[in-house]
């Protein structure tokens, strides 16, 4: 049985000209202690889908799906109350901003222990004694002081850091990192991805990378889904995307990487759809998420 | 450092350098911070310099002061083989004219209440007399050649997505003829896809104008791509200079060949490797 799984998921948003999907049929499952990357560019819904499973999206959002099941458990059918005690408990998220996403009102240290507080019921000092193990565990130095820290007196990958602790804070069974690492150096993202991948590895979690860099891709799945406007372009075991990409988009993604560049000039995207139809799901990837 | 110059030279930097001072406080010295810490380089004309490095390594006041919007502590500043009087109040609108700049940020560096065409128009308002539709023409001309419409002139930037927006700030950047173009992080903000349009775009600009870029990146693949020299920062001392080729295949700073194992890699046998490695670890 997956950990997760999603069965043709659509997200629509009312605009003043009428609905618009986000996400527009799309399957995705991910099993346990497996890394599942989605990959697109802004706007494909890659980030729409998964704030849907979370229940983040807003009131004015419309989801439908055949399954949403999380451990055989349907999703949807939840009440507030009940999804709440799932989210940030066994499903947990990291966000793209990490000095945006921890609120500057608040001491880390009081943040972090607020999920222990409401989800595991610790007491005060089991909170400050598991609070500093999950610093240590994350790589953040003197743990203890820096739980008396505002966000913004850290550094972005600090910031970052104290997410991910936030979010492996009750052993999740599912981490949902959205694009982790977009916001932060080279260097620094070297340490988080690997950080990530060490976590994983160690508590056999699901994990799901949403990204647009292929090389994070490269660095981290075991199976990608591309997504494009909204749709599901191909899914795929890592070393098969990028040794054989099946669809058009994924072949001009790869493309556009600089290091793959031929001659003077980057292949763009929509150098690539000239005199080539305009990308649809190929057959093969609706056979295989059946 | 050679005092030869050829003619060919359009930028030189000489032992630049720049420091910020924060003021103290009851009980609390001043302390001063060195930013740049030394720096020269020359660059020719029509060439691309990459600067790399992590974020306060100080390429970025580096670039504030090549385009006079920071003054150096010291150091000389010589653009197309003029010393640059870079005390406030001594530089003329002609050597401003020369040096231009594109902010990293696409969101945050366009006015939102400026519809694109005074966006445009506002360079040449100030600087020159030309007429109103003189300027109309001339920025309609620069939409296009940076791959926009006519229509786009009367648009508000909110209209438009990060790839159309960066090449509206590059179109702001060109419209007093430049000769030195410094771009700082100008495609770490777009997707892939986008980043290959404007990164195309840039090279066909270089071309038809022969304009020299300062470029600051991150991204080293991106850098391997756009870059004639590469110029590696860290803490404000430039510990890596020297063309593409030479810094590519043997880094010398342990620095740099940091950067180099940071940055992830898109090939397949990296991947294999990745996964070779990882059955092997759940194996045992």
């Amino acid at each position: 049985m997956s950990l997760l799984q999603i069965d043709n998921l659509t997200v629509e948003f009312e605009t003043s000209t009428g609905w618009f999907r986000a996400v527009d049929g799309v399957s995705v499952s991910v099993d346990k202690a497996e890394v599942l990357a989605i990959v697109g560019e802004s706007g494909s819904g890659k980030s729409v889908s998964m704030l849907a499973v979370m229940g983040l999206l807003p009131d004015t959002a419309k989801i439908t799906a055949d399954r949403m099941l999380f451990e055989g458990k349907d999703i949807q059918s939840l009440s507030g109350s009940e999804r709440r005690k799932l989210i940030g408990k066994d499903i947990a998220m990291i966000f793209q901003e990490p000095v945006a996403s921890l609120n500057p009102c608040f001491t880390v240290g009081f943040q972090i222990e607020e999920v222990l507080r409401i989800h595991l019921g610790l007491d005060k000092k089991a909170r400050r004694a598991r609070a500093i193990e999950l610093f240590r565990l994350v790589g953040l130095p003197n743990p203890e002081e820096r739980l008396n820290a505002y966000p913004h007196q850290m550094s972005g990958g600090q910031c970052q850091r104290v997410m991910i602790a936030i979010a492996i804070a009750c052993d999740p069974k599912l981490l949902i990192a959205d694009e982790p690492t977009t916001a932060l150096d080279v260097t620094i993202q070297k340490q988080i991805l690997d950080l990530i991948m060490d976590l994983q590895a160690r508590t056999g979690m699901g994990l799901i990378m949403i990204t647009h860099d292929m090389g994070v891709v490269a660095e981290t799945a075991d199976r990608v889904v591309v997504q494009y406007k909204g749709r599901k372009m191909e899914e795929a075991d890592v070393l098969s995307l990028f040794e054989n990409p099946k669809s058009n988009y994924t072949k001009a993604l790869l493309a556009a990487l600089p290091e793959n560049a031929t001659g003077d000039r980057l292949t763009t995207v929509s150098d690539f759809f000239q005199g080539n139809p305009e990308p649809a799901p190929s057959a093969g990837t609706e056979g295989a998420s059946a | 450092m050679s005092d030869i110059k050829t003619n060919d030279t359009m930028l030189e930097v000489r032992n630049i350098k720049r420091d910020y001072e924060l003021p103290g406080g009851f009980m609390k010295p001043k302390k001063t911070v060195h930013a740049v810490k030394g720096v020269s380089f020359t660059l020719e004309r029509g060439k691309t310099l990459a600067i790399v490095g992590e974020s306060g390594c100080g390429k970025s006041t580096l670039a504030r002061m090549i385009t006079f919007i920071d003054e150096p502590t010291a150091g000389d500043l010589i653009i197309d083989g003029q010393k640059m009087d870079t005390r406030p109040g001594h530089l003329t609108a002609e050597m401003r004219q020369k040096v231009q700049i594109v902010f990293q940020n696409p969101y945050g560096s366009l006015n939102p209440r400026q519809k694109i065409g005074d966006v445009l128009g506002e360079p040449l308002a100030i600087n020159t007399d030309m007429t109103a539709n003189d300027r109309r023409d001339r920025a309609i001309e620069m939409l296009i050649k940076v791959g926009l419409g006519p229509e786009h002139y009367n648009r508000y930037p909110h209209m438009f997505s990060g790839g159309q927006r960066q090449r509206i700030a590059i179109a702001r950047a060109l419209m007093m003829n430049p000769k030195l173009l410094v771009l700082d992080e100008p495609v770490s903000a777009l997707d892939l896809s986008v980043q290959a349009q404007v990164l195309n775009l840039l090279a066909d600009l270089q071309d038809e104008f022969n304009l020299t870029y300062v470029f600051i990146s991150h991204d080293l693949s991106v850098v391997r791509y756009i870059a004639d020299e590469v110029m590696v920062m860290y803490f404000g001392e430039a510990v890596e200079y020297g063309t593409r080729d030479e810094v590519f295949s043997a880094p010398k700073h342990e620095y740099t060949q940091t950067l180099f194992k940071a940055t992830p890699k898109a090939d397949v046998d990296s991947i294999r490797a990745r996964i070779a490695k990882k059955k092997a670890a759940s194996a045992a």
